[in-house]
């Protein structure tokens, strides 16, 4: 079965559907799945829940989905540093689901590794816990939080081989590998697509099992906070 | 007097001790890093999936792949791993992280804290700070003693959504440092020039003797 597509749309093509689910990767911009964003903006597919750290900057990453109206809901840790977001978010026309950001990652590694649920000290005693099962362990208490299985995982690589094999470049991994894990179909974007076998089986973060759709390009990759030090 | 941001995170870098693994909030706490003692040695550890934080770039070596958890672009170093977010929270989860410095908006008296919204005015989200105050070994926060208004963030009872419940080990602000005990706060040291009487009017939380 042949995984590589020719862009990102022709990925997507008979994936998306309005009022689905959608995991994304990436932790502000770093590693965000951008052309596969831009591909969902293109389409129009409206209505969606994604499940996300962060929700981009105003004009890029998901925040074009978000301007467009795209989204009715995320499931996110952090929101700061983008206006749209807390604008639509304090004016009641965009639902928000806070999630502690480790939470919300085991809860995709844990919808992808077959585990409906587990318990977590993460939030006891703040309003994450309300309306959530408690449980003593070992004298602490902790909470149930579900695990997600979301209808579409959408994910940036480095490189990937034909099969696949997804390896991963420095703080870029971080949401990519559970939320690919997460997803019924899994659709990954990377910089090379690379002939199989030419990856190091050893190096690979992100087995080809997880993903089902892989395309290549060009990517703008923005850095939000571009910090520097002086030269000595 | 009292000390100013560099010296607050001066202060707390006297709390880092060798060997240890440790985890840099965004603000403040993120200068910590500038005062680490010589001949300790500590791993930094951004919950976005690095173990060994290098300096910021020089300009021109920036790589838009390399950033920390406030979204700065870093640098890396010879004992640096990279991994994924839930292997990282694994690890703070799990308790292998010693101490997590982190910024705050108010704490209470009782080691709540809360550092993650004000209703309906601003919301940031609580980010990895929920996972870490539930986590790490020992948890400090670095703040000002009061807020804009002037009116004290150090507390009897948090007003704002707490970020945990009774987390709070020791807390650092511009007059000094105050510990988290039985009953209150315990003052542990007082910033340069500040005295006991100007602490304690400046603090809504009871100090215990």
């Amino acid at each position: 079965m042949k995984k590589v597509y020719s862009s990102a749309a022709a990925a997507l093509d008979g994936v998306l559907k309005d009022g689905m689910l959608i995991a994304a990767g990436g932790f502000g911009l770093c590693g965000i799945p951008e052309l596969l964003i831009k591909a969902i903006h293109e389409a129009g597919t409206k209505d969606l829940t994604i499940a996300s750290n962060n929700c981009g900057v105003d004009d890029f990453g998901l925040g074009i989905l978000l301007s467009s109206r795209q989204i009715r809901k995320m499931m996110s840790s952090y929101v700061g540093e983008n206006a749209e977001f807390m604008r639509q978010y304090l004016s009641g026309e965009l639902e928000l689901e806070f999630n502690p950001q480790g939470t919300l990652a085991e809860r995709m590694r844990a919808g992808g590794a077959g585990i409906p649920g587990f318990y977590t000290r993460t939030g006891v005693g703040t309003v994450i816990a309300e309306g959530k099962e408690h449980k003593d362990f070992d004298g602490e208490t902790c909470i149930l939080e579900r695990g997600i299985v979301a209808d579409l995982a959408i994910v940036k690589g480095w490189k990937a081989d034909e099969s696949g094999n997804v390896v991963f470049r420095k703080t870029a991994r971080n949401f990519n590998v559970p939320a690919a894990k997460c997803g019924r179909i899994c659709v990954c974007e990377v910089e090379e697509i690379v002939p199989t076998g030419s990856l190091d089986p050893d190096h690979i973060h992100l087995p080809g099992i997880y993903v089902h759709r892989l395309i290549q390009g060009e990517h703008e990759k923005r850095i939000e906070q571009r910090t520097t030090r002086k030269e000595a | 007097m009292a000390w100013d941001r560099n010296q607050m995170a001066a202060r707390a870098a006297k709390e880092l001790q060798d060997g240890w693994y440790v985890n840099l909030g965004i603000g403040i706490p993120t200068l910590v890093a500038n005062y680490i003692p010589e001949g300790v040695e500590v791993t930094l550890q951004s919950e976005n999936g690095m173990l060994g934080i290098g300096p910021f770039p020089y300009e021109g070596a920036e790589d838009p792949d390399l950033i920390n958890a406030g979204k700065q672009t870093v640098t890396d170093l010879p004992q640096t791993a990279y991994f994924d977010s839930s292997e990282s929270f694994a690890m703070i989860r799990g308790g292998k992280i010693a101490m997590a410095i982190l910024g705050a908006m108010e704490v209470a008296e009782n080691g709540d804290l809360a550092n993650w919204m004000f209703p309906g005015k601003l919301v940031k989200g609580m980010g990895g700070a929920m996972d870490l105050v539930a986590g790490v070994g020992r948890v400090v926060v670095v703040m000002d003693h009061a807020n804009k208004a002037g009116e004290s963030k150090v507390l009897k009872r948090c007003t704002l959504p707490l970020t945990g419940q009774k987390v709070v080990d020791r807390i650092i602000t511009n007059l000094g440092v105050m510990d988290v005990v039985e009953g209150g706060l315990r003052i542990v040291e007082l910033a340069e020039g500040v005295s006991d009487e100007e602490l304690r009017a400046s603090t809504e939380a009871t100090i215990v003797a």
